[in-house]
């Protein structure tokens, strides 16, 4: 198959609400996701970009679907690094189901490109990622590891 | 949670079902016919193990048309060195498992 993708999967004790608040809004994201922002209108056909804590654009795209609260497209490419720029756009889907107590996510990432280098980075940060996005929803504080953006990126 | 812990570790007890993530983390979204070939197991047992590898989310299944196909999601192993391995402790201990699996391939190459 000529296509690169990964799967995360991860339950939270949150509401459909909260975790998508978590994952859009900037005092949230702060927090958990490397000191990073998000801009966009947020509406499909939106441009969409994430900045580092210095303002500089790490990765753009625009917004393919958005129904708040369920579920998110999003056209991503890097900005930071010309070899993984040079892949072109991959496609970004976060699913939002509630299940009981807790609210399941799905984090999917394809690139439809064999060996993306872009996948294989996304890779081991989503899960570090997505583990404090977890804690911060359930105890109130992310992992000490992920509120800064990482030395020399 | 705790429940989640125990569905992750009673997936893991046998050897079979780690060798089935092993061949996932080579080649990720692979079909259960995909999964079987070369395996020294039958389709009923490797239903089997998917199916446990599913229910602890270990293994996510994604429907392709009629095709079902089988991606690793890492997040319960990671959830479960996130709880007992500090985050100041993996540095370290990244460096360590480098040196090891360095010096055996020096040993066993």
């Amino acid at each position: 198959m000529a296509e690169s993708q990964f799967m995360y999967v991860t339950y939270i004790r949150t509401t459909p609400e909260k975790l998508w608040r978590a994952l859009t809004e900037p005092e949230f994201t702060r927090q958990f996701w490397m000191g990073t922002t998000q801009e966009s209108e947020w509406t499909p056909g939106a441009s969409w970009r994430i900045m580092k804590p210095d303002g500089r654009t790490a990765d753009s795209g625009e917004v393919l679907e958005i129904e708040p609260r369920k579920r998110l497209v999003l056209k991503w490419r890097n900005e930071l690094f010309p070899e993984m720029t040079a892949e072109g756009y991959s496609r970004m889907t976060y699913e939002i189901e509630e299940k009981g107590e807790t609210v399941k996510l799905t984090v999917t990432h394809i690139m439809e490109k064999s060996g993306s280098k872009f996948i294989k980075a996304v890779s081991t940060g989503w899960p570090m990622i997505l583990a404090s996005l977890k804690s911060l929803l359930e105890t109130g504080e992310s992992l000490a590891s992920t509120r800064h953006w990482p030395e020399g990126m | 949670m705790a429940g989640d812990f125990d569905k992750t570790f009673k997936a893991l007890v046998a050897p079979e079902p780690r060798l089935l993530l092993d061949r996932l983390h080579a080649e990720n979204g692979q079909s259960l016919g995909q999964l079987c070939e070369g395996m020294e197991m039958t389709r009923q047992a490797v239903t089997r193990h998917l199916k446990l590898l599913e229910e602890a989310t270990l293994v996510v299944p994604i429907w392709r048309g009629r095709e079902k196909l089988h991606y690793l999601n890492p997040m319960p192993i990671h959830e479960i060195a996130e709880r007992w391995i500090g985050k100041y402790e993996r540095g370290r201990l990244r460096v360590l498992a480098e040196l090891k699996t360095k010096l055996e391939g020096e040993t066993n190459g």
